[in-house]
């Protein structure tokens, strides 16, 4: 008979070091941590290949017969296509720089979560087919062989990796752990092997036109519905034009920002504001979407779904193109947008309308993030507000990794919260989590599903501890951030670690706080929670 | 007259707590063991600053004989991160029991002397209810894992459902005290 174990066995307190190598060892696939595999249906609707109902708990993953070779000539593909793969293949000298910097890690504790660790997930493969030392010695000179428990491993650790880039930035060669992950993701697409959650959305994307696969007339009805709440809340009317023609501005939001709570407040937020600017701005059915989990799955994809916005723009025959809230998206238009379509000579650099100021930043994909647009209008004295609307709110901002990190937005929406917010409502998190050493969501770059709840919560495990802090020493009760996914996940997240927290949109507070000349007496925020001493107020017409 | 083995605890506290603490993180693999003894900073090293926290403060409640209310919120500490990284329940719990063996090696000439059985089956005992109270504790935090997914799904289509009037009655959460009180 098996000997009951004791608690220290339970849990393996082991002192030695692993007799077999990291790379040796085979990788647990524990429930919990990974996403469900892509149901064909929706790989059919992108003409994906090998589309085939499978499960990430199967021993056999049903790969297609001559797969080794596929994704052996996808590497040899990719390696001569991008220059940065192949250094950052040969270039890492394993310092270990990067390895406690990575949120994975620092939530789980597994080793594989280490950048260096995961990129040698890839890296040994590399070094087996594509080196001479490699192919000669083998183990010894860092190589292994392809295997389905390699692929199996790719799987599970290339997404438990959010693109974030913190690595990078401690990286002393600046080595991309994000483009590595992607390249990684692309080669297991190449054999059939997607998650469900991201392919889901983009095929949804890809058939009607927004992740959530809302059809023209939902998302007109949803535009309409929080414009009404507008003017429920303030007076205001604030209409939503939709494919208007001749428009100044085409306004690309992510979809979560007119479906989601607590998105759709920043949706109203925006509404407001253009109302107050009397913009001529509209936005389109079409490009419905500004999100892309398409670039969470290859390049090829996210280019595909982000065809959509140009199209718009020429058809709609608008002059700039202005973004809300959102991270991934802005990356990709900022990063990748101009590369696959310019010259993009049919738009005209933009200029605020307002201010006059020039975005010579957006000079070549002529698309400014309203955080941009915001901050200047402020800095031109052009918005009138009274901060005391926000003083039931304490906050603390999270710098979201693809607009902080991936574009460099650190003070914009600082500046707008010190113009919104009362003095001393506003607290930073410590240093060394913040702007471009932030910590990521834990749920970013397509794995904000559901069946995967214990990964997001531990990869989320820096980003709430820090919050707890502020919470802990100054009472925040807010959040704040510029990025849809953060809006969709950091709830989740802190209801889990830090439950006393709200999650906020910037644009939000700014509308909360924007004065109208006409408006009725505000009693409330947009959340018809009550302002600061108007609480009794609410607690009677509560006892009604 | 022998010291009580609350008072004799309480002065080898630091002891006991930096072995609980070190065996608990000698159940990580040994390059993230060494990498939480030696990151001091509980902002680049919050596993480390989450396990100290909760074992601190269970520790000392447990030696101020507090109610089952406060010892729970500081089992919470360390259970939630163990709830969600360890792969079994007996896993996530086992650090609790490693205590039990601890105090027994550190407080050894008490333990195997007659004079303090009865006392010492009392302290077992407590560590006992210490460790049920953990599994509730556990079972609290699954619970909460299971109640964000069901938020978040919710909110995913918050402000349709609003647009639906079904906001209200969709969104009512039960309060922290109703959860508690299950």
């Amino acid at each position: 008979m098996a000997k009951l174990p004791t608690p220290a066995e339970l849990i393996q307190i082991n002192y030695q070091m692993p007799s077999k190598g990291w790379l040796d060892l085979k990788a647990e696939l524990r429930p919990g941590y990974y996403v469900n595999a892509a149901a064909p249906k929706w790989m059919q609707m992108i003409d994906y290949p090998f589309p085939r109902s499978w499960n990430v708990a199967d021993e056999d993953w049903q790969l297609p017969e001559d797969w080794k070779e596929r994704v052996l000539q996808g590497m040899e593909d990719r390696l001569q296509r991008f220059r940065s793969l192949k250094l950052f293949f040969d270039i890492c000298v394993r310092c270990g720089a990067c390895a406690d910097k990575c949120h994975f890690f620092l939530g789980t504790g597994d080793p594989k979560n280490m950048p260096v660790l995961r990129a040698e997930l890839l890296r040994s493969v590399y070094r087996r087919y594509f080196k001479t030392a490699g192919k000669l010695l083998g183990e010894l000179a860092g190589a292994r062989d392809l295997t389905d428990d390699v692929i199996k491993e790719w799987f599970y650790y290339l997404y438990q990796c959010t693109i974030c880039r913190r690595c990078s930035v401690f990286c002393p060669y600046g080595i991309d752990m994000a483009e590595m992950t992607i390249l990684g993701r692309e080669l297991l697409s190449s054999v059939g092997i997607n998650i469900d959650w991201a392919l889901a959305s983009v095929a949804q994307c890809y058939d009607k036109g927004s992740h959530i696969g809302a059809t023209p007339q939902a998302f007109k009805d949803m535009v309409d519905f929080l414009a009404e709440e507008n003017e429920r809340i303030t007076g205001i009317t604030t209409p939503c034009p939709v494919n208007k023609k001749g428009a100044e501005i085409l306004f690309v939001v992510p979809s979560g920002d007119y479906f989601a709570d607590p998105g759709s407040y920043t949706f109203m937020g925006y509404l407001l504001l253009f109302k107050y600017l009397d913009l001529d701005f509209t936005m389109s059915t079409y490009a419905a979407e500004g999100g892309n989990f398409g670039w969470f799955i290859s390049h090829e994809m996210g280019k595909r779904l982000n065809a959509k916005i140009y199209e718009e723009a020429k058809r709609l025959k608008v002059k700039w193109i202005l973004g809300g809230e959102c991270g991934h998206m802005w990356r990709v238009c900022n990063q990748y947008m101009p590369t696959w379509w310019g010259p993009i000579d049919f738009l005209e650099e933009p200029v605020s309308p307002i201010t006059g100021t020039k975005f010579e930043n957006a000079t070549v994909h002529k698309m400014v993030h309203i955080s941009e647009f915001t901050a200047d209008l402020f800095k031109h004295g052009k918005l009138k507000v009274d901060p005391q609307r926000n003083a039931h709110i304490k906050l603390t901002f999270h710098d979201s990794c693809n607009t902080a990190r991936g574009m460099g937005i650190f003070e914009e929406p600082r500046y707008i919260i010190n113009q919104v917010m009362p003095e001393g409502h506003f607290f930073e998190m410590p240093p060394n989590t913040i702007r471009e050493k932030t910590f990521c969501c834990g749920s970013s770059s397509g794995i904000n599903a559901n069946e995967n709840m214990d990964i997001r919560m531990l990869g989320g495990l820096p980003r709430a501890n820090a919050v707890k802090y502020v919470h802990e020493k100054y009472g925040v009760n807010h959040l704040g951030c510029i990025c849809a996914l953060d809006r969709a996940t950091l709830p989740t997240l802190m209801q889990y670690w830090v439950p006393e927290m709200e999650i906020t949109g910037i644009t939000e507070l700014v509308a909360n706080a924007l004065v109208f000349e006409d408006e009725i007496e505000r009693t409330t925020d947009l959340r018809d929670r009550p302002l600061a001493g108007f609480e009794e107020a609410d607690e009677e017409e509560g006892a009604e | 007259m022998a010291m009580a083995l609350n008072d004799l605890l309480l002065q080898k506290k630091s002891d006991i707590l930096d072995r609980w603490r070190d065996l608990v993180f000698a159940s990580y693999v040994p390059e993230t063991a060494r990498f939480l003894r030696s990151q001091k900073d509980r902002f680049a090293n919050p596993i480390a600053y989450q396990l100290n926290r909760g074992l601190t403060g269970i520790f000392e409640v447990f030696l101020e004989e507090a109610d089952a209310e406060q010892i729970m919120g500081h089992l919470d500490e360390v259970i939630k991160l163990k709830a969600i990284q360890e792969t079994s329940p007996s896993r996530a719990m086992a650090f609790l029991f490693l205590l039990k063996t601890i105090i027994r090696e550190e407080l050894a000439p008490q333990a195997n002397d007659p004079a303090f059985a009865a006392e010492f089956t009392e302290l077992e005992s407590r560590l006992d209810g210490l460790a049920l109270l953990g599994f509730d504790v556990f079972m609290q935090r699954r619970e909460r894992l299971h109640e964000v997914r069901v938020g978040e799904i919710k909110r995913k289509v918050g402000a349709l459902l609003r647009r639906l009037g079904m906001g209200d009655e969709f969104f009512e959460e039960p309060s922290g005290e109703e959860r508690d009180s299950r």
